[in-house]
Order: C-alpha cells, then sequence, then structure tokens
C-alpha cells in the first residue's frame, strides 16, 4: 500500500508539468479535468495508506525513493507515520475540493491552465514538505512552496496590488527561511546529518539546553514566516489579492499549517527547550489576540476571514508552544475543513455578488443562496466553537492542555479564552452582515446561488465542519491514539482530567455563546451600528503595523540602497571596472602588436620554444 | 636477424617518405609520401609486437584520415603554386635549425633514459594483443575512453554546422 | 645487431622533426596538416616502443588515444579548410590573417 505514496508527489507534479506546457492546447474542460484528476488520484493512493493506521495494522515507515546527498543523509525518501498520513489527508482531499471549486469559479479566466498548473505545483511541493524524511528534502518542500504561493497570489498580476501582495508574501516568507536555515546549518553541526530518524532518537543523549533553544527558536522563526505569527503575519492579509481558492488553498487548508506541522514533526527537540516553548506559547496568544482585535472591524468579507486565519494559527501555535501537539495538529485538521468552507463561501458570495467584496454592501443574501448560506452558517459555528462543531473540541483541547500547564499560563488560557470569546463575536458579525438583515446592494447586481462544482465542495466540507471534531473528544481520544507513533518520546500533557475538562469546556462554550449573543444584538438590526471611536478606527487600519514597518525597516533599507545604487556603485564598482578596462585596453593594444596573423610565425615560436623548454627540463633532471 | 632487415627498409621507407611529403610541391604528392611513412610505421608497430596498434594504424590512418585528405584535395583542387614561399630569405635555416634542434633534443632525452639502466630491448615479453589491450582500455582507462566518445560526438556536430550553416553566412554575406 | 629500442626512438625523433619543418616552410593547409599528422605518428611510435621497453601496455593504450584525437582532429580541421577555401578559393594559409593586431 506504501509502496505507491511516491505517485502522491509525482502526479500533481506531472499534472503541473503537462498543464503549464500543453495546457493551453488542451482546452479549459480538459486542463482543468486533469489537474482535478491527479489531485483526487494522489488522494486515493494515501487512502488506504492511510486508513491502516486507522485500523492498527499500519506501521511507521520510511520509505527510499532514491539517493539524492547521501553524505548530509539527506537520500530523497519519504516518511510515512500518522501525522504524515493526517497533513496529506488534508492537503490532497482538501485540496481536491478547492479544485473541483475552481473550475467553477475560474471558468473563462485568461489563463485558466496556467492556475491549475499552479495549483497542483502547490499540492506537489506540499507534499513533499509534509512527507520529507529529513530536513534537506523538508527544505525544498518549504521553498517550493513559498515559490507557488507567491505564484499563486499574484496569479492577478496585472492588477498592482496581487503583484505587490506576492512579492510581500514573498519577502516576508524570506526573513522566516533564513531562520529555517540557520536552524537546519546548526542541526547539521551538531547531529552531521539530516534525517529525522538520526536526529530525534539521539537528540535528547546529545543535545545541550541551549543548543536546543538555538535550533528550536530559529526554526519557529521559519515556523512563524509560513504560519503567519507576529512579527511576520503582515503577509497574509495581503495575500488576499489572489483568487478566492487560492486564499482557502493557502490560508486553509495547507501553507500555513507548514510551520505548526513542521514544529509537530520536531516535537522531541522542542521538548528539550523548554525556553522555547513558552516563547512560542505566547508569541501564538499574542497573535491570536492582535489578529483577533484586528478582524473585529474589518469590512471585507476576506480581510475577516484572512485575520480570523492568524488568530487560528495562533491557537495551533499556543497548542504546540505547550506541548499539546495533538491538539494543535487536531486544530490544524479541524480548521483546515471549516476555513476552506468560510474562503469557498465567502469566495461564492464574492462570485454572487460580481466581484464585491465589501460586507456593508451585502445583507439578505439568505434567499438567493441557500446552499452557500447554510453551509457558511455551519463554518461559522465551527469557527465560534459552538458545540458540536468541530471547531468546539479542538479549540477547547487547546484551552485545556494550556490551563492544565499551570502557572504563569494560566493568563495565557485567559488570553485565548477572551479570543475566542471575540472570534465569536466578529464571525456572528460577518455572518450577520452577510446574510441577513435587508440588502444593502445596488439595483444593478443579481446575486444568485452559484453552480454545482462550487457548491458540491461547500457541502463535502460542510460535513465534516460538523462531523471531524467527533473523532477527538474527550470521552473517546481517538485522534490521539492514532497520532501516537509519531510522537515518540514526546511525554503528554500530565494533570488533565476528565473532570476538568469538561468543567473547562463548559466555561469555553459560555464564552463563545456569549460572543455570539453580543454580535447578535450588535449587527441583527435593520441600521448597521456606527463603528466609531479610537478603537474601530486602529483596528481598521490593522494598528498601523505595516506602516510602522515601513518606517522602521523598509525606509532606512531603500535608504542604504540608494546609496549603494547612487553613490557606491557608479564611483567604486563602476570606477575599478572601467580602470582595469582601461588598463587591459592599453596593454592590449601594446601585445597586439605581435598579433602578426602569421600561422607559421606562431607555429615557429612554438617549435622553438618546445626546442629551449626540452632543453631545460634535461638540464634540470640532469641529463647532460 | 630479419627483424634487424625489416627495420632498416621500413625505416628507410618512412624517412623518405617524410621528406617528400614535406618537399613535393603537390599535394596529391604529399600525400602519397605521408601514406608511405604511415604504413612503414605500422610494419614497426608488428616489430614491437603491437599487433591490434598496427591493425588500427592501417584502418584508421591509411584508411580513413589518408582518404579524407584525399577528398578534400580534390575538392579545393590541386594548388602547387607558392607551396613553400619563404617571406623571410632566412626561414629555411631557420626551419632546419629548429628541426635539427629537436631532433638533437629528443635524442638526448632519449639517451637520458635508455642508457641508464636499460637491458637490451625485448626482455619483456609484452604482446599488445586485442585482449591485452582491451583489458586495460576498457579497466583502468573506462572513463577516459567515455570521454572519447563525447569527444567524436562533438566533432561531429562540430564538422555539420561547418559544412551546413557556412550557405547561410555567404548568403548573409552575399546580400550585406 | 639486434634492434634496440634506442632505433626506434632516433627514428621517431627524424619523423618528429621533419614534420616541425614540414609545419613551418610550407604554406598549403592540407600539407600543414599531413605534416602534424606526422608529428603525431611519431609520438605514437614512441609511445609503443617505450611500452615494449617497459612492459607496460598502457603505451599502447595512449597510442590508441592519440589515434582518436588525431582522427577527431583531422575531421574538424578539414571541414575548417574546406569552410575556409569556399569563402576565398585558397588553401593558402599565409591568406588568413584578419585577426593581425
Amino acid at each position: 500500500m506504501t509502496d505507491l505514496l511516491w505517485l502522491v508527489i509525482a502526479l500533481p507534479l506531472l499534472g503541473a508539468v503537462v498543464n503549464l506546457f500543453f495546457g493551453k492546447r488542451l482546452g479549459e474542460p480538459v486542463a482543468g479535468g486533469l489537474s482535478v484528476g491527479v489531485v483526487v488520484a494522489s488522494w486515493a493512493i494515501a487512502v488506504p495508506a492511510t486508513l491502516s493506521f486507522v485500523t492498527g495494522s499500519g506501521q511507521v515507515e520510511t520509505i527510499y525513493l532514491f539517493s539524492w546527498i547521501p553524505v548530509v543523509g539527506a537520500d530523497a525518501a519519504i516518511l510515512w507515520d500518522p501525522l504524515s498520513a493526517v497533513m496529506t489527508m488534508i492537503v490532497t482531499g482538501v485540496g481536491a475540493l478547492i479544485h473541483i471549486y475552481s473550475l467553477g469559479y475560474m471558468r473563462g479566466d485568461e489563463r485558466y491552465p496556467r492556475f491549475f498548473a499552479f495549483l497542483n505545483l502547490f499540492i506537489a511541493s506540499m507534499m513533499i514538505l509534509v512527507l520529507s524524511a529529513n530536513f534537506a528534502m523538508m527544505f525544498v518542500g518549504w521553498e517550493l512552496v513559498g515559490l507557488s504561493s507567491y505564484l499563486l497570489i499574484s496569479f492577478w498580476f496585472t492588477k498592482p496590488e496581487a503583484a505587490a501582495a506576492g512579492k510581500k508574501a514573498f519577502i516576508v516568507n524570506r526573513i522566516g527561511d533564513w531562520g529555517f536555515l540557520v536552524a537546519l546549518m546548526i542541526i547539521f553541526a551538531t547531529f552531521g546529518t539530516f534525517d529525522f530518524g538520526t536526529i530525534f532518537t539521539t537528540a535528547p543523549g546529545i543535545l545541550t539546553v541551549g543548543a536546543a533553544t538555538a535550533i528550536t527558536l530559529l526554526l519557529f522563526v521559519g515556523a512563524a514566516g509560513k504560519s503567519a505569527q507576529i512579527p511576520l503575519y503582515i503577509w497574509l492579509p495581503d495575500a488576499m489579492e489572489g483568487p478566492t481558492p487560492v486564499s482557502a488553498l493557502i490560508h486553509a487548508a495547507t501553507m500555513v499549517t507548514a510551520g505548526v506541522f513542521m514544529i509537530a514533526r520536531a516535537a522531541v527537540l522542542f521538548e528539550l527547550a523548554p525556553v522555547s516553548g513558552a516563547v512560542i506559547a505566547v508569541v501564538g496568544t499574542l497573535t491570536a489576540l492582535v489578529a483577533a482585535l484586528i478582524a473585529v472591524s474589518q469590512t471585507d468579507i476576506k480581510k475577516v476571514l484572512a485575520y480570523s486565519t492568524i488568530s487560528q494559527l495562533g491557537f495551533m501555535v499556543l497548542a504546540v508552544g505547550v506541548g499539546a501537539y495533538t491538539a494543535g495538529v487536531f486544530h490544524l485538521a479541524t480548521h483546515a475543513f471549516f476555513k476552506a468552507l468560510l474562503f469557498l463561501g465567502a469566495g461564492s458570495v464574492i462570485h454572487a455578488m460580481a466581484g464585491e467584496q465589501d460586507m456593508r454592501k451585502m445583507g439578505g443574501l439568505r434567499k438567493m443562496m441557500p446552499v452557500t448560506f447554510i453551509t457558511m452558517a455551519i463554518g461559522w459555528l465551527a469557527i465560534s466553537g459552538i458545540f458540536p462543531f468541530a471547531g468546539f473540541w479542538s479549540k477547547d483541547e487547546i484551552l485545556a492542555a494550556t490551563f492544565a500547564k499551570g502557572g504563569a499560563f494560566i493568563v495565557l488560557w485567559a488570553v485565548g479564552l477572551f479570543v475566542a470569546l471575540l472570534t465569536a463575536f466578529y464571525m456572528t458579525r460577518m455572518f450577520v452582515m452577510t446574510f441577513l438583515g435587508r440588502p444593502r446592494w445596488d439595483g444593478g447586481t443579481h446575486p444568485h446561488e452559484s453552480p454545482a462544482t462550487m457548491t458540491v465542495p461547500l457541502i463535502v466540507l460542510g460535513f465534516f465542519s460538523v462531523s471531524a471534531g467527533l473523532v477527538n473528544t474527550p470521552a473517546r481520544l481517538a485522534f490521539e491514539h492514532f497520532l501516537e507513533p509519531s510522537f515518540v518520546g514526546v511525554p503528554h500533557i500530565k494533570g488533565l482530567t476528565l473532570g476538568l475538562i469538561v468543567t473547562l469546556a463548559v466555561v469555553s462554550l459560555v464564552v463563545a455563546l456569549a460572543g455570539v449573543t453580543w454580535g447578535w444584538l450588535a449587527y441583527r438590526r435593520d441600521e448597521l451600528p456606527a463603528e466609531d471611536g479610537a478603537f474601530w478606527r486602529r483596528s481598521l487600519e490593522a494598528f498601523a503595523v505595516d506602516d510602522f514597518y515601513g518606517r522602521v525597516i523598509v525606509a532606512p533599507g531603500k535608504r542604504v540602497s540608494t546609496w549603494a545604487a547612487e553613490t557606491m556603485d557608479p564611483r567604486v564598482i563602476d570606477g575599478a571596472a572601467h580602470g582595469v578596462a582601461r588598463g587591459v585596453l592599453r596593454f592590449g593594444s601594446v601585445l597586439g602588436k605581435l598579433q602578426t596573423g602569421q600561422v607559421r610565425g606562431y607555429a615557429g615560436g612554438m617549435a622553438v620554444a618546445g626546442v629551449i623548454l626540452i632543453f631545460v627540463f634535461l638540464a634540470v633532471g640532469g641529463g647532460f | 636477424m630479419a627483424e634487424t632487415i625489416v627495420f632498416i627498409i621500413f625505416a628507410a621507407v618512412a624517412l623518405v617518405g617524410a621528406v617528400w611529403m614535406v618537399m613535393a610541391p603537390n599535394p596529391v604528392h604529399s600525400a602519397i609520401g605521408l601514406l608511405a611513412v604511415m604504413f612503414s610505421i605500422a610494419v614497426h608497430y608488428v616489430i614491437l609486437d603491437a599487433h591490434l596498434i598496427a591493425a588500427v594504424q592501417v584502418i584508421i590512418y591509411a584508411g580513413a584520415v589518408m582518404t579524407l585528405f584525399v577528398f578534400v584535395i580534390m575538392l579545393i583542387g590541386v594548388d602547387t603554386a607558392d607551396a613553400y614561399g619563404p617571406q623571410v630569405p632566412i626561414q629555411r635555416a631557420m626551419t632546419a635549425a629548429v628541426a635539427a634542434g629537436f631532433f638533437a633534443a629528443i635524442a638526448l632525452a632519449g639517451r637520458v633514459v635508455w642508457i641508464t639502466g636499460s637491458a637490451a630491448f625485448g626482455r619483456p615479453n609484452l604482446s599488445g594483443t586485442v585482449e591485452a589491450v582491451a583489458d586495460e582500455l576498457f579497466g583502468t582507462w573506462m572513463v577516459v575512453f567515455l570521454s572519447t566518445i563525447m569527444l567524436l560526438t562533438i566533432a561531429a556536430m562540430g564538422t555539420i554546422a561547418l559544412a551546413y550553416f557556412h550557405e547561410d553566412s555567404t548568403e548573409d554575406e552575399a546580400s550585406a | 645487431m639486434i634492434v634496440t629500442t634506442t632505433w626506434f626512438l632516433l627514428l621517431a625523433a627524424a619523423l618528429f622533426s621533419i614534420g616541425v619543418a614540414g609545419v613551418l616552410i610550407r604554406r598549403n593547409a592540407l600539407v600543414m596538416f599531413m605534416s602534424i599528422e606526422l608529428m603525431l605518428n611519431a609520438v605514437n611510435l614512441t609511445f609503443v616502443a617505450v611500452s615494449r621497453e617497459l612492459g607496460l601496455i598502457e603505451g599502447q593504450v595512449a597510442a590508441l588515444f592519440v589515434m582518436v584525437v588525431a582522427a577527431t582532429e583531422v575531421t574538424v580541421g578539414l571541414a575548417i579548410v574546406v569552410a575556409v577555401f569556399r569563402t576565398r578559393a585558397s588553401a593558402n594559409v599565409d591568406e588568413l590573417a584578419e585577426m593581425k593586431g
């Protein structure tokens, strides 16, 4: 069953190559169909291999593909364990649904085959990242994911904002990549290999606390870039300039989870560095809080979802920070379903509103778009953490694990609870403003339900948003047992009794209901409340973080570049180059006189030199 | 003794052929001179028990390379005028000096090696059969052998490029 | 009188020197090429003779490689001669002095 797993990477790659080179000739339906087909096939190949873990017959194995850089312990090999199985299921499963949705969403786009080529490339890169059996291959996937996200975000590159957003995502991610790269260097210097198996088994023996802290903090810099944590989260809201399926693919299901996945994969190393764990937990909580505070005031439906994604990622990072890796991966999985659902639903709404993204100009869409309405309602309740939807179980588990850590972590728990309240509030705000109330759009628009290729993925995702949480209820920790083989040597969270869990669950459910009620009361009226005041203004401009970065980092950088380009380059660099060139010219014109053009002259010179050299060698060798 | 006689005869043929090649005004005569040299060198290889090399010498040099030369001579015509054409009066003298210098140098170099500690010729019984050469060629020198494949391919491509793309450039010149 | 390696070496030296002289005094590109072939053959003879003297087969292998290189060189060289001849109807190397500095 695992013999075919290499196809999970190879098939999307093949789809990308074929679409890239022959897409135009294949035409819309064939190109799109091929692209969907390869991803569905990847998923279908991975299903039996994943099920073997569920039934208990599967075991962790490393599948050797081919020798790549054996010196550094980096072969092209697949590490197939429950963690990579879960990620594969999410990436190919949700990815396939997003592909199907794109069939309808992108219909008629000029570069339709190109879009599907990029989508396939993204899936392939993600699979390389997820299935890698060593850090080097993971880094390759990591960079490829960055590349394909750049290509996808700036897909409509004729829009200046889209091009800028793509560049921003790429550059901010590079800062994270720097951290990852340095971490890899330290890992290699310490272990002499990149192989996961060797590193994770020998780490407790040879890694000092200092080295572990350095490695894990640098790895976290990488994770913060990909998973949009403070201070590197700024690329994600701008990335909304891409087509909506891209937002769903990048933000919900896959790319942003890469950082969380990487931390979970290296859980053994993070366990050795308690300081890093604390730092990560604090950063995650802060990110969740700040993003939620910004999301509250956004009027662009996709911006709300973008900041909510950052906020939810904060939760995941908090989870892996406190050592609740299972809870983090669990939330990653449920979030992939309901956030993809919300993004695709938002895309359906935008599609229906002929490109309008401002929620103030929506309202009353319930009747026109029943399928979108119902599925979005599920997504809304799931992310708000209402029992028994998926988000409730996973978010609650994170908060419970944080609480169980005790000490100062109780503060993080409280902040997390507050963020849960905000989440319920702003999601209710978004939902009510979009679907309920009286219509606020112009007479010219005629909202309509989207085609089946778009609604069917919504329904499937809606089903999972309801049910995915049930795989890991406090009463039956099926998911946790499932993931156990991936976290050998990682201690369980202590002090989590069933009574404590239930109490905390009730608390967070009450908080979530309070948030929903608050939002409902504030926005379920005919007139939208005036969102005025210092907080709303600051929040709407996202606390001017971009501005701050612009003044503190970008502007000085620009000054240095300008100096280099206008002073350093023409005077020093060009000066040196020109000086050398002039010297060479002068010398050459002297030497050119020797160039008579007479071939036999040259031959004669060679012959004379040959004779002289032989005599010299004889003299040196004592031949006379 | 027979060996000595054969050596002397074919050494003489080789030297005469070589001189004739250099001196003959007509390139066809030069080619015939070169052919004589190559055949006699093949005979010397046989004396040296290098049978494979001898065969290859006949096939490649006397066969392929000489045919190529004759073809090209036929293609571009026999051009006898100004066969030597020394620009500088003392060119011939200089040439003679350089050639003599080379001979002296090589002979001296040979003396260095062969007079010091060399036994009489023929004591090591080495036979250059196909098997012996192939063992070495496809063993130790495999990579070098393979790289000659690349060399030959590139040479073939270069020749085709010279022959084929030439038409275009003359047309360009004509139109320009 | 017995043939020794020295004889072969002297013969090779003589052939090589004649080749050098040919390159230096002839102005016909074809004959210059022939002279170069002569020089290569002389070297080959040295290789084989020394191979026999030392009992090492490597000398013959080297001779084989020299032949390959010589064949390649002749092919490309003659192609150049033909190409040059087509543009200027002459195989005289003294007329090819465009690159004069």
